[in-house]
């Protein structure tokens, strides 16, 4: 689409290509009926994608149901038609406010989202919950929900470089929701973990909203401090450290990793928030002492904390020694585990079918441990064909850090870019003994409303980034035209 | 950035790669070893969901799936329980399973890799899936003369084809009613299941292969002979001294003949006498001099210390390690700490049937998948050659001799040559024995190799011996195979 800022004699406003351009005087509405019938390629494969990603997610929901219940059920299917309408709302959304950003990013989301529902609802029906105490249904709202704040985020940030302003804003809204669930009264320990609010009858984890600023502001802080942090200080077994006297942030961002680690008990967040920090300050530096030193400190911080704290050996024993009838049977042992790798084995190659496995047998399997369920009915061709879109949506993400022209931007995504990557390695790595498991939620997949806004709003972020970054270049040509 | 990008990408990718590489590990290469974790109840739920296969003797059930209207489906139903209690084994909703029900639960519930492509079709044709039947190796009138010659008995009893390792008949009494496990109502079950395990006779137990192993007494003197003429060293007329009784060396016991006296009566004895006579010194001499590595290397080759699955694992027996001179002599008639399965003495029999070639014996014929293909046909599989082709004819003729001039004479024919040994084994002071025969027929052209034991003295304590009670229901069985 050509930008036009050409202004017709006698104040009769021509068609404009950017309706933020200051000069437009044209009439809002209209400028919106242009941008929607000027074609846009990206839009165009975008809404192809999208018609091929609520295909599958429709297709999955019709598969479980016709599995385990022999029948197609009315209401799901509405529901269902609801949320696709929300995303085709978000795609016209997209063509107006954001006409240039990544036409894969939306697509691959629905999907991930679609079958995480089709597998929720699934375990709704093998556990025969109905209405609103369904997990199915209750997801379903969450992701309307979830779609509507990430479809607010993308029309209200137009330009993402004003989050760079409030960063320290951002540190400490990050600070504050990753403390909250530490407040009495609201704070609540589910599954050991004390990451958890509640108010009223709704139950949140702040966390997962904590993360996102807390990536803004590395983002924004590194973006000022990468040439201090870059320099170089003694030289020690080959390697250059960096300066005693920049070491403070990564002190302070270990220190509040270990604090996430004893305080709350969740291994996985603290890994996640720790690992967040790392990646971007290399990326940032471009120090491999800076990544090394971390890594040394977090497992140090971790093999203590694997002998000082009851839970995190237990995590540790039921890694190594799964099999083990002992820990199996033990309390917090290795039965989830192991009945997680039965269900995988049982699913092989193709999987049983959707609705045809027994997925239901392990313990959280629609939230900590859907991969596990997705594995067993749709096999690890299944399982592959998810990692793959991930790989996909993760490399989009990288590609903005590739082409963009901002280091906050590019930072920032690159940062919310391996927070999904590292999650999912966490969390599928924990199911499959890679690691030891800990307690994180499969972005887009996972049961849980913290989890889904947070990760649309990553999406969000990341549609407005690369929007940013293919639409920038193009004013430049434009000028100099 | 760019050079720091790249890095991170390529970790990134090394992190995905590593989830693909665990998820294959898990998913392909590990799937058997999980299903076959007992803790997995995914696959017992499995085998609910399919029409479980049918166990076949003779191409007619005897175990079978029958519809049912409840959400299991089908109930596991067993023609002819109690004949054929320690094959099928039982399959069970919550006590697990045994037998062939167990050790060809797989195929029977059509999970197994050979049936890979029927389970694909079926998922693309949307058929229920169904299970292979399992046709077994054994003779319904072989199976039938066994367990009506056991009677009250308690024991076992074991018929191999030697030519191919085939079992013809496999008997354990008491047997058990595995319908009663089968059923449906948990609670039933569980009061079945506590009863028959809780059962002072242990019907439970596959007395053929498992459970307590027995003392073989006189029997094992059969491999014990074996073993001194394929050696070499000894042939069956070498003289051995033949007192009425000996002290065994540094030790105060002193053994002596089962009939008391010297063994026939004159000063020394031959070899082929000891055994047609199932004399106890000569033989605990012989031990001695043929030395325990000797006998456990034989021991060894006849199948002592293995697994042998047929396919369900068979105990293996034992020969005791460690010997000193007293008890390596006691080891040469069979006590001490010889341990044995009723299988593994008729694999005894049939290898000297087979010309000194021991077949790996199995219970399976064939199995048939829904279709009626066949998925997995059993072969002849050569298991040993523990002796050679010559010992196995002297040895044939010295245990012909034993049954028609010897101490196994219940076990004759008429008109057919039979081969065999009787046993008769102590189990301490007081202690009623344990009853044996072991034999072939027809001498010259063995169709059947059989191992017959019973329990408690057969009822009569220390009174009975192996020819009384073991060697008439051999001979039933060796009949019934004739006769077919």
């Amino acid at each position: 689409m050509k930008p036009n800022d050409d202004t017709a004699p006698g104040g009769q406003a021509a068609p404009t290509g950017a309706i933020d351009a200051p000069r437009a005087s044209a009439p809002f509405t209209e400028a919106i009926r242009i941008r929607l019938k000027t074609p846009s390629k990206l839009r165009n494969l975008e809404l192809a994608l999208l018609v091929l990603a609520l295909a599958v997610s429709g297709g999955a929901i019709a598969l479980v149901q016709l599995g385990a219940i022999g029948e197609l059920d009315q209401t799901v299917i509405t529901y269902g038609t609801g949320l696709a309408l929300i995303v085709i709302v978000m795609h016209l959304a997209l063509r107006v406010v954001a006409p240039d950003a990544d036409p894969f990013i939306l697509p691959i989301i629905t999907t991930l989202n679609g079958l995480g529902i089709a597998m929720i609802y699934r375990l709704d029906i093998a556990k025969g919950f109905e209405g609103w105490s369904s997990a199915g249904v209750r997801q379903m709202a969450w992701t309307a929900l979830a779609m509507v704040i990430a479809l607010v985020v993308v029309v209200v940030l137009r330009n993402h470089r004003v989050l760079a302003r409030y960063r320290y804003l951002a540190l400490f809204i990050g600070i504050g929701l990753l403390l909250l669930p530490l407040a009495p009264g609201i704070g609540q320990t589910i599954n050991g973990a004390r990451v958890w609010i509640a108010v009223g009858p709704f139950s949140f984890q702040p966390g997962e909203l904590g993360k996102i600023a807390l990536a803004i502001f590395f983002a924004g802080y590194l973006m000022t401090a990468r040439d201090s942090l870059s320099i170089v200080g003694s030289k020690v077994l080959g390697m250059r450290l960096p300066r005693a006297r920049d070491l403070g942030p990564l002190v302070v961002a270990w220190a509040a990793a270990m604090g996430v680690l004893v305080f709350q008990r969740d291994l996985g967040t603290a890994l996640l928030y720790f690992g967040l920090f790392l990646v971007m300050l290399y990326v940032a530096t471009g120090r491999l002492s800076w990544i090394l030193l971390g890594l040394g400190l977090f497992v140090g911080g971790a093999l203590i904390a694997r002998d000082a704290l009851g839970y995190v050996r237990g995590r540790f024993d039921a890694w190594l020694d799964s099999f083990n009838p002992e820990i199996y049977d033990a309390v917090g042992g290795s039965y989830q585990l192991v009945q997680g790798l039965f269900g995988l084995a049982d699913g092989g190659l193709i999987g049983t079918g959707l609705g045809r496995g027994r997925p239901d047998i392990v313990p959280l399997a629609e939230s900590d441990y859907i991969v596990a369920s997705l594995g067993e009915e749709l096999g690890l061709v299944g399982v592959f064909a998810i990692l793959a879109l991930y790989l996909l949506l993760v490399a989009r993400a990288y590609r903005i850090g590739f082409t963009g022209t901002d280091d906050f931007g590019r930072l920032l995504a690159v940062g919310l870019g391996f927070l999904i990557a590292l999650q999912v390695f966490v969390v599928i790595g924990g199911v499959t003994r890679v690691i030891p498991l800990t307690g994180l939620t499969t972005p887009f997949l996972a049961a849980g409303g913290s989890s889904l806004m947070a990760n649309w709003i990553i999406a969000a972020l990341l549609l407005r980034l690369s929007d940013t970054v293919r639409h920038q270049p193009r004013l430049v040509v434009d000028d100099d035209a | 950035m760019h050079k720091q990008l790249r890095h991170i990408s390529v970790a990134t990718l090394a992190m995905f790669l590593a989830l693909f590489v665990s998820l294959s590990v898990i998913q392909v290469f590990a799937v058997d070893e999980l299903r076959a974790d007992g803790r997995n109840v995914r696959t017992l739920f499995a085998s609910y969901s399919a029409e479980r296969g049918p166990i076949l003797v003779a191409g007619e059930p005897v175990a079978q799936s029958r519809p049912v209207d409840n959400e299991f489906r089908f109930l596991r139903e067993y023609l002819e329980p109690e004949l054929y209690s320690a094959v099928t084994g039982y399959f069970s909703l919550n006590q697990g399973t045994t037998g062939i029900e167990s050790a060809y639960n797989d195929f029977l519930t059509g999970t197994a890799n050979e049936q890979f492509l029927d389970q694909l079709s079926a998922l693309v044709t949307g058929q229920s899936p169904r299970g292979a039947a399992v046709e077994l190796t054994i003779d319904p009138a072989v199976q039938q003369a066994a367990f009506d010659a056991m009677g009250d008995l308690r024991g076992s009893v074991v018929a191999i084809e030697p030519s191919t390792g085939r079992i013809l008949a496999m008997v354990s009494t008491p047997g058990f009613d595995p319908n009663r496990l089968s059923a449906h109502r948990t609670s039933s079950v569980i009061d079945a299941y506590n009863e028959l395990i809780s059962d002072p006779l242990r019907p439970l137990n596959n007395r053929a292969i498992g459970g307590d192993l027995y003392f073989p007494g006189s029997v094992f003197k059969v491999l014990v002979t074996a073993a001194a003429i394929d050696s070499g060293e000894f042939d069956p007329d070498g003289e051995f001294p033949n007192p009425p009784r000996l002290q065994l060396p540094l030790s105060t016991n002193v053994i002596s003949n089962a009939e008391g006296g010297n063994c026939g009566g004159q000063e020394t004895v031959t070899l082929a006498t000891s055994l047609r006579l199932s004399c106890n010194i000569p033989f605990a001499e012989l031990a001695l001099e043929l030395g325990q590595d000797e006998l456990a290397g034989y021991a060894e080759r006849f199948g002592f210390g293995q697994t042998i699955a047929v396919p369900m694992n068979a105990t293996p027996s034992q020969y005791p390690e460690n010997l000193d001179d007293a008890q390596l002599m006691l080891t040469g008639f069979g006590q001490y700490d010889v341990r044995v399965t009723p299988l593994q003495i008729a694999m005894i029999s049939a290898a000297i049937a087979n010309g000194g070639e021991l077949m790996q014996p199995t219970l399976l014929d064939r199995i048939i998948a829904p279709d009626l293909s066949t998925v997995l046909e059993s072969e002849p599989e050569v298991f040993s050659q523990p002796i050679s082709r010559r010992t196995a004819t002297t040895l044939t003729r010295m245990l012909v001799d034993g049954v028609s001039d010897g101490v196994a004479f219940n076990a004759a024919i008429p008109g057919v040559e039979v081969a065999g040994k009787t046993g008769t084994a102590e189990n301490g002071a007081g202690q009623p024995f344990t009853l044996w025969f072991t034999g072939f027929a027809p001498a010259d052209n063995p169709q059947v190799a059989v191992a017959v034991v019973v329990e408690d003295g057969g009822g009569q304590g220390q009174n009975a011996f192996g020819n009384q009670v073991a060697a008439p229901i051999a001979r039933q069985v060796m009949e019934a195979v004739l006769n077919r």
